[in-house]
């Protein structure tokens, strides 16, 4: 429990460290109005970082949410374009991405095949289809309608709307994971597979919501994403599985599944945030992002392997009381 | 003291399971009868896990009848036989580390409000209640990580009573337990006996058995052979039954002649591990460790073979001081370990037989790097022809071994590289009466040859039956050294659970 | 448990190594290569030309160079996803070798030593300090292709050398180009190195139980380290040959390399879970995988639609014997 905490709490220090740093040189960056537009422009990743949260937590990993992501954004653009209404496209995408992560989720959950291989083989897949529909044609502004764009940007109470999403989600999924048998079930199938089918938990079907939840939440932000950056083309996002990957290394979700918090994914996603944007502001070549992002994921790994690390066995009497 | 129970609760009827290649459970019955223990006894193999399984839902039987009260009933998933009021203290662990003792205790039919939500305070009360119930001190709030070995074991006997259980099965329970521990859980079994709730306890200890069982059901190969009263029964009766023969407790040492020290091993210290090991092992000495699970005598062995660094303490080989750093460091000083987690220390699964016993002789048997199968196979044959191993083909997957060929395998494994000492960790431990012969027997044997054994085993008759000296370890540190006449099963349990405990004697 | 009663002389091998090698997956590869290439003439008049054939082999030679060193690692249970980043960091300093005006002979070796180094680090990591080496890999992967970004921003490197073109544009006798030459001879030593030295048989020991290869007094660490530097430097003669084949260095070089890598190998029949698998399996997928690519272009279908394929074939091959056994069963 300690242990726990205090992981977050390091993490949670690490950012408000960096911002400090950042506001001694650059008070701007520090301003209600500029972290709101840091929080609105992470909002994908924590969005996605959730749903990578629950994935991992049950011991697999999707590396096909990014294509996901670009796939849904891109029906979405072209349901736009056919003159669909945003109260149509919205639940139409949340369902599909939901259904592209259940295609994940049947292949580890109904033939056993490891979610790496799965998830590596759709993300080509996905992406591919994002061809096949377009003929790599590109979608620019100019071709989609304004509501569609404008939804994700409407400032309600100081915040735009794809920020308050992303909110909206985090505390949903809070409370799911706290409270839902199916949260609990994630730990339990992460933490000990074998023990979880003796609590009469299945853990490929625990696996399988997983995958469908993650698919949902990367639907929902294909759509967030072409209508903020109001363009949709075969590439949208390629490479931010990765990112998503980074957010839930850096914010202590164990790889080998089982522990974890949706705090810590978010503060993951939101330390990434903070980099990318601080980088312009404080005169660093946004060519750094990248080397930066790597080095962060290697040292969350080793603070939280070896921090994890089992101390064996304790027989003394004078070591047991030492601890 | 039971009055001749009436119907009983549960009864399962010509049980078939069958696995590819092996048939489990081979039309077995038992029969549960409220308020009285029913002891289901059996060597490794006989069925009782598979049986387990059977009853909570995890297997579904080939053929057969499951009858609840009388009435045919079928547990398709856990949460049905939980439904049904079946309920296991499982041997495994089967707990969450991330999740709360509440948590645990209730997972998988945790009280929800009306949004579908759990309703953690009800679920806490509830946990609490249930452990103040068995006389468990725990925080219902508090994560499971954070626990000892014996409060797990409360929250998993916690959890199984939170379902309203009629049926509780116990799956040898006493196995990691200490002995002040083992006597509160026989209490506990004394009051569940009185709700009326059946029980049934699966055990490998004749003493408990005769302690808390009312009757008696035994298994042998998948097979049903018996069950009656344990009023009307002897040790000697169940012990027949369960190996089909009679068994002569004479285990084969052969006095060998003891010769100049071998390994000495002074002020061996570990930060939580053990402090202060100090012994000297001899060339043709049988040298037994005993002590209660726990005791840290694994742990000096791991350290000797290089897998744990002592904080402290030095090791010599007939006289050469050894740093044992690694295994390969280890190996090459000539001190061999065979673990006592066979599937996970000893066999590497999913390598041929041959494969395995030539592992750590590569160097030997390959040339300039490159594999020469023919020496390989000369080799393995040589040794497991030796140990009597069974097996279909030298190629054959180990396996696909039963747990006896396979600890024949891993000891091949190790004579083969020609040790000097080696260790054997639980050598019998989990593996049928003929393999454990074979493993004494051989035992014996080689320290006949001047080879210098050290054999670690939490059971009496083998420990006194085998060793020419037995050091006795308690919570990490030597509690006594015993030779010739002072080698009695007192002396060494008084010394493993420390003299000043009376209960010991 | 077996209840037959065995003979006292047990036999060495029940079914022959030759019975065992039809049933395999490496002869079901052999097949699907042969239809392939069958398909692949009747469809196109152009497909048989040995030039061709000679230009079709740069689809999968490079990748297959790293997927026999990566085929080690898997049998291992490791995962190097760094590949492609190492490809771009030693195309980065061999870039800046050529740029301070290093020789031909120089650069070559800057490429092989910046892989090493690539792969000593990854090694270090996970075998040192026991970092699970998926996530070690992601992050090494930004870290490597980070700097080279860093480097050159969107800048390039050009003007290699004329003599540098050899590796990856140079023959060695008439259709036999550089590259298949050394494709051919890593598969050699890899497939010796795997299936004949005792170094082989640890790999495949730690693959199905490390504990149990640790308890039998294998230094599992060091040679988990050995496996990453052999990846790390099979990366650098792919950044050797991919350099010299494109004559140019961006940092988005070899970009995706890893899941090409990746998916030869698994299709190749190596178990992502560890412990099985064969540098011969691996070789029939890298060509299966050259010709699939090289019918596809031939029939003018884009790059990314093969892709879809791939992706199709790296699930599929799982897949299909695993629906027909559920099936049946």
């Amino acid at each position: 429990m300690t242990i726990l905490k205090s992981r977050e709490a390091i993490l949670a220090l690490a950012i408000l460290a960096l911002l400090a740093v950042i506001a001694s040189r650059f008070p701007a960056f520090v301003t209600p109005g500029n972290l709101a537009r840091v929080l609105t422009d992470t909002s994908p990743l924590i969005l996605l970082a959730l749903g990578q949260m629950t994935v991992i937590l049950t011991k697999c990993i999707d590396l096909s949410v990014a294509a996901n992501l670009a796939l849904c954004g891109m029906v979405a653009a072209l349901m736009d374009g056919m003159g669909v209404p945003l109260a149509v496209i919205l639940p139409a995408v949340i369902v599909m991405g939901a259904a592209l992560g259940a295609v994940n989720g049947l292949l580890v959950w109904k033939l056993g095949i490891p979610s790496i291989v799965v998830t590596l083989g759709t993300m080509t897949i996905y992406r591919g289809t994002i061809f096949l529909l377009t003929n790599g044609a590109w979608i620019n502004a100019h071709q989609l309608s304004d509501p569609f764009k404008a939804l994700p940007r409407m400032v309600v109470l100081g915040l735009p709307i794809m920020a308050w999403i992303a909110v909206a989600a985090v505390a949903l999924l809070g409370l799911a994971v706290a409270r839902l048998p199916l949260g609990r079930a994630l730990y339990a199938v992460g933490g000990n597979p074998h023990a979880a089918g003796y609590a009469g938990i299945s853990v490929g079907r625990t696996q399988f919501a997983a995958f469908v939840l993650a698919g949902a939440l990367a639907g929902l932000t294909g759509y967030l994403w072409i209508a903020r950056y109001a363009v949709a083309y075969v590439d949208i996002a390629r490479g931010f599985e990765l990112d998503v990957v980074a957010a839930c290394v850096i914010g202590g979700i164990a790889i080998a599944g089982g522990a974890g918090t949706v705090g810590g994914a978010v503060m993951g996603a939101l330390f990434l945030g903070i980099i990318k944007n601080a980088l312009p502001v404080v005169g660093i070549s946004p060519f750094w992002q990248m080397a930066i992002s790597g080095s962060a994921i290697l040292i969350a790994i080793a603070v939280n392997t070896l921090g994890r690390r089992d101390p064996g066995r304790i027989i003394l009497k004078q070591a047991e009381a030492r601890t | 003291m039971q009055a001749e129970p009436t119907a009983p609760v549960l009864s399962l009827r010509g049980i078939v399971k069958t696995f590819p290649g092996v048939k489990a459970l081979d039309g077995v019955r038992l029969d549960l009868f409220p308020g009285q223990v029913t002891a289901l006894i059996g060597e490794n193999g006989a069925g009782k896990s598979t049986i387990v399984k059977v009853l909570t839902g995890i297997y579904q039987p080939d053929e057969g009848q499951i009858m609840l009260d009388g009435r045919p009933v079928s547990f398709p998933g856990a949460q049905s036989a939980q439904k049904a009021g079946v309920t296991a203290i499982h041997q495994e662990t089967v707990l969450f580390d991330e999740l709360t003792v509440a948590e645990n205790i209730f997972i998988g039919h945790a009280p929800r409000t009306r949004w579908g939500l759990i309703d953690r305070r009800a679920m806490r009360a509830r946990a609490a209640e249930i452990l103040r119930s068995i006389g468990a001190s725990i925080s219902p709030a508090a994560r499971l990580r954070d626990l000892g070995i014996a409060s797990r074991h409360l929250v998993a006997i916690a959890r199984a009573l939170s379902v309203d259980a009629r049926v509780v099965i116990m799956d040898e329970p006493t196995a990691a337990l200490s002995h002040k521990e083992i006597a509160e859980l026989y209490e506990l079994v004394e009051t569940l006996k009185r709700q009326g709730k059946a029980i049934l306890f699966i055990s490998h200890k004749f003493d408990e058995i005769f302690r808390i069982a009312d009757r008696w059901t035994v298994f042998r190969d998948g097979a049903f052979v018996g069950e009656g009263a344990m009023a009307g029964t002897s040790e000697a009766e169940l012990v027949r039954l369960m190996v089909g023969r009679s068994v002569d407790q004479i285990y084969p040492k052969r006095p060998a002649t003891i010769g100049a020290p071998v390994l000495t091993i002074a002020g061996y210290s570990h930060p939580t591990e053990f402090e202060d090991i100090t012994f000297t092992l001899h060339a043709g000495e049988i040298l037994g460790f005993y002590g209660l699970v726990g005791a840290g005598r694994s742990e000096v062995m791991q350290s000797l073979f290089g897998i744990t660094r002592p904080s402290k303490g030095a090791c010599r080989i007939e006289g050469q001081v050894r740093v044992l750093r690694t295994t390969a460091q280890a190996v090459d000083a000539g001190i061999v370990y065979v673990p006592e987690d066979r599937g996970a220390q000893g066999a590497v699964k999913g390598l041929p037989i041959f494969q395995n016993v030539t592992l750590p002789s590569l160097p030997r048997t390959s040339r300039a790097g490159f594999l020469r199968l023919a020496e390989e196979f000369k080799l393995a044959r040589e040794y497991t022809q030796r140990l009597d191993l069974r097996a279909a083909s030298l190629d054959q997957n180990i396996a696909l071994l039963s747990g006896g060929n396979q600890q024949k395998v891993v000891i091949a494994k190790w004579l083969a590289t020609k040790p000097r000492v080696i260790i054997l960790d639980e050598p019998t431990k989990g593996i049928d009466i003929g393999s454990k012969a074979a493993v004494h027997d051989f035992m014996s044997e080689l320290a006949g040859q001047g080879l210098a054994v050290i054999m670690v085993s939490s059971e009496i008759p083998e420990v006194l039956g085998m060793s020419d000296r037995v050091i006795v370890m308690r919570e990490g540190r030597l509690a006594g050294e015993f030779t010739g006449a002072a080698m009695t099963p007192e002396n060494l349990v008084r010394a493993a659970v420390g003299i000043s405990q009376q209960e010991a004697a | 448990m077996t209840t037959t009663t065995a003979p006292r002389q047990i036999p060495n091998r029940l079914t022959s190594p030759a019975a065992r090698a039809l049933k395999s997956w490496e002869s079901l590869l052999l097949v699907v290569a042969v239809a392939i290439f069958l398909m692949n003439a009747m469809a196109s008049p152009y497909f048989l030309d040995p030039w061709n054939l000679s230009d079709a082999s740069f689809n999968f030679t490079e990748e297959a160079m790293i997927a026999f060193a990566m085929a080690m690692l898997i049998v291992a249970g490791e995962i190097d996803l760094s590949v492609g980043a190492i490809i771009a960091l030693a195309s980065t300093a061999m870039g800046m070798a050529m740029s301070l005006g290093a020789g031909t002979p120089l650069i070559v070796l800057v490429g092989l030593g910046t892989g090493l180094l690539c792969g000593a680090f990854n090694g270090a990591l996970v075998a040192g300090l026991g970092l699970p080496s998926i996530v070690v890999t992601i992050g090494t992967m930004s870290l490597f292709r980070g700097i080279s970004y860093i480097v050159l921003g969107d800048a390039a490197f050009t003007g290699y050398p004329a003599s540098f073109a050899w590796f990856g544009q140079g023959y060695v006798f008439w259709v036999i180009t550089v590259e298949l030459v050394i494709f051919t001879i890593a598969a050699l030593v890899f497939g010796t190195l795997l299936h004949r030295t005792s170094f082989g048989r640890i790999v495949y020991a730690i693959g199905n139980n490390a504990t149990a290869a640790r308890f039998s007094g294998i230094r599992v660490d060091r040679i988990r380290f050995i496996l990453f530097l052999l990846t790390g430097l099979m990366s650098g003669v792919a950044a050797v040959c991919l350099t010299s084949r494109l004559g140019s260095t961006r940092p988005s070089i070899a970009t995706g390399f890893e899941l090409e890598v990746v998916t030869i190998v698994v299709l190749g029949g190596v178990s992502i879970l560890g412990g099985s698998g064969t540098i011969l399996g691996v070789v029939l997928a890298a060509i299966v995988m050259g010709l699939v690519t090289f019918g596809l272009g031939l029939l003018n279908v884009p790059g990314i639609v093969m892709s879809i394929v791939v992706g199709a074939l790296l699930i599929g091959v799982i897949a299909v014997p695993r629906l027909i056994f559920k099936l049946r069963t």
